[in-house]
């Protein structure tokens, strides 16, 4: 896979103001939400975002799509670039990229039945006669395991799996090439969520779409995607692929982040704890924003922040220790 | 007590509620879709449609006609004579006749009115929830305006200075009510903005238009329509206020409101005058009430 990325996003940056205190004069501070961040999706491929909560996931999933305006950056989509302008090329842009919620009961309206709902898209750009845009919404809910006679029905009256299905045949109404599901199915039952990752997978096959998958469900991610990006307080701390990563994590806070995946081979591993809390993203640390909760922290860490370097085969890690086993140093010691 | 217990277990297990065991009947299922309260209420409102567009052809008498030797006729029930079923004024009119074309006036205004109001509010509220800013400090600053004066006397103060005609009564009605449909349009359309289904539709790549008439307006429609609800009495009451200071309806044109005016004069020697507009006035007023309140749990589909 070396042709042409499909979307590429370079040192994408997102601060908010925010005021330190309550009064009106109080001095105002930068939150940091998305603090230079940079990835390729290729076509057809999944790239994962993991992280823990506020970390920036959903906002990088935002900037990508041009919902909220970049504060710094670019992305790349097509050879386009995105601009959150609400201009005629961004709505041109919604044919090619759509996005996938978390809550699909939240994404639906409940005033209108969902087979009209999935047809929406087909209204909004004018798309072939009523007939054509009906025949394809029923194709399409044949595609994702929808019954036809599901079609007039309101949201409230389907489960969470088929809202979430409904939500996926709006998406792939008008034939993306990139679909950003921001934790598509942390709102889902368990059982249901492996049907939702496996009509993923299937649709990947058959439309040839690319997904940007945020999860902080790893072993979700590890099942799709074909490479992952760890981020952390609005950075991307290690890239590369799933296998790799999941094997052999070489950022301190990926190992942390591995070690906590429950896994019934993972008994009498030794579980790695962080210390504290993530700092607030309005006051990062200097040098490595993971240092003070990083057990392997040098002076170093503390005074340079590290970029992202390549560190062996299609695999990238911002750290200056990297590769260095936090269980091992321990031991040693 | 181990006697007791050997009675319960023997015996007979007690019969189900009814509400289980039996199908509701026809009848029932039928008055739990449409309570009695409602029917009477559309049956009343649906009389005075009627009333208004037939006026012209089921009243009696020309509602102008002056028979000055039959003046001050009783209504039926009080001893009158079936020429005038609810009896003559002072000038010798007939009360149902007037009564009639009164309807038909009364019922113009706060219908004309009230959408008036409803269309304003909803497309100032929707553009003060969409442009935010300069926009919105601009219609709050109207709504505060409009909110901070009596509307009696702003309807007085333009009356006295245009002059009346019907035209602008019904205009000047439509002002009336609509700061609060704004208000309370632009607060639910900024809140369904901040939910899931209107940013999805956004992000899908909707316009405004699609996405506050189709997507916002349905939804928030229901607290619409009770506070159209509540203007629509509110209306006919201004009007009748109005119409009894001499402001409103002029003669020989004749409202609800102008009818009760006009036979306060009378309360004590011929109430029936103001008897009649009076009921309708309640009637009316409550019917519009009690359907727009079903109306409210009727719209929704998750309720249903």
């Amino acid at each position: 896979m070396t042709s042409a990325p499909l979307i590429s996003v370079s040192e994408l940056r997102r601060t908010y103001k925010v005021k330190t205190t309550g009064g009106w004069f109080s001095p105002t501070a930068e939150l940091k939400a998305v603090d230079g961040v940079s990835f390729d999706i290729r076509p057809g491929e999944t790239l994962g975002l993991v992280g823990e909560s506020g970390c920036g996931k959903s906002t990088t999933a935002k900037l990508v799509l041009g919902l909220i305006p970049a504060t710094s950056g670019k992305v790349v989509f097509e050879g386009k670039p995105v601009a959150a302008d609400s201009k005629r090329a961004w709505r041109e842009q919604r044919r090619r990229m759509q996005m996938v919620y978390q809550d699909p009961l939240g994404a639906l309206d409940r005033r209108l039945p969902v087979g009209a709902q999935a047809m929406e898209p087909l209204d909004i750009f004018g798309e072939g006669t009523k007939a054509e845009r009906r025949d394809r919404m029923l194709a399409l809910f044949d595609a994702v395991g929808l019954p036809r006679t599901s079609v007039d029905r309101y949201p409230h009256e389907l489960s969470g799996g088929q809202r979430q299905r409904v939500v996926l045949a709006r998406a792939l109404m008008l034939r993306p090439s990139l679909l950003v599901c921001d934790e598509p199915i942390s709102a889902l039952d368990v059982s249901i969520q492996a049907q939702v990752i496996n009509l993923l997978k299937d649709l990947q096959e058959q439309l040839g779409v690319a997904y940007l998958f945020i999860s902080h469900d790893l072993k979700v991610v590890r099942h799709v995607s074909h490479r992952v990006a760890v981020m952390y307080l609005g950075r991307i701390v290690e890239s590369g692929r799933p296998e790799a990563i999941m094997r052999a994590p070489a950022h301190p806070y990926s190992q942390a982040l591995i070690s906590a995946v429950p896994s019934p081979r993972a008994r009498g591993k030794e579980r790695i704890v962080l210390e504290g809390d993530p700092p607030s993203p309005v006051d990062i640390p200097k040098g490595c924003a993971f240092h003070p909760r990083c057990p392997l922290a040098t002076d170093r860490c503390r005074s340079e922040a590290p970029e992202l370097r390549p560190f062996g085969e299609q695999r990238h890690v911002a750290c200056h220790r990297a590769g260095v086993s936090i269980t091992s140093a321990r031991g040693a010691a | 007590m181990p006697s007791d217990l050997q009675q319960r277990r023997d015996a007979e297990p007690r019969p189900l509620p009814e509400s289980i065991t039996h199908r509701r009947s026809a009848v029932r299922r039928f008055f739990d879709a449409w309570p009695p309260m409602v029917l009477m209420a559309i049956a009343w409102l649906t009389l005075m449609l009627i009333i208004a567009l037939a006026a012209d052809y089921i009243r009696p008498y020309d509602f102008k006609a002056l028979d000055l030797r039959g003046r001050l006729q009783p209504p039926v029930f009080m001893g009158g004579s079936w020429r005038h079923i609810l009896g003559s004024d002072e000038l010798g009119r007939d009360v149902l006749s007037r009564l009639i074309e009164s309807i038909r006036v009364s019922l113009l205004i706060a219908l004309a009115s009230t959408l008036i109001a409803a269309v304003v509010g909803v497309l100032l509220g929707f553009a003060a929830a969409h442009f935010r800013g300069i926009v919105e400090q601009l219609v709050q600053v109207l709504i505060d305006l409009q909110a901070s004066m009596p509307f009696l006397i702003i309807a007085l103060a333009v009356l006295a200075f245009f002059g009346n005609s019907l035209m602008l009564f019904v205009l000047l009605m439509g002002l009336h009510g609509w700061e609060r449909i704004a208000r309370i349009s632009r607060g639910l359309a900024i809140s369904a903005n901040e939910q899931g289904y209107a940013s999805a539709v956004r992000d899908l790549g909707a316009g405004p238009w699609r996405i506050y008439g189709r997507h916002i307006l349905p939804n928030i429609a229901a607290t619409l329509i009770v506070s159209m609800t509540l203007n629509f009495p509110e209306v006919i009451l201004l009007e009748s206020g109005l119409s009894f200071l001499g402001l409103g309806v002029q003669p020989p044109l004749t409202s609800l409101g102008n009818m009760v005016g006009y036979g306060r004069e009378y309360m004590q020697t011929a109430a029936w005058i103001l008897l009649a507009p009076a009921v309708v006035i309640i009637v009316t007023t409550l019917s519009v009430s009690i359907l727009g309140d079903w109306l409210r749990d009727r719209l929704d589909p998750t309720l249903r």
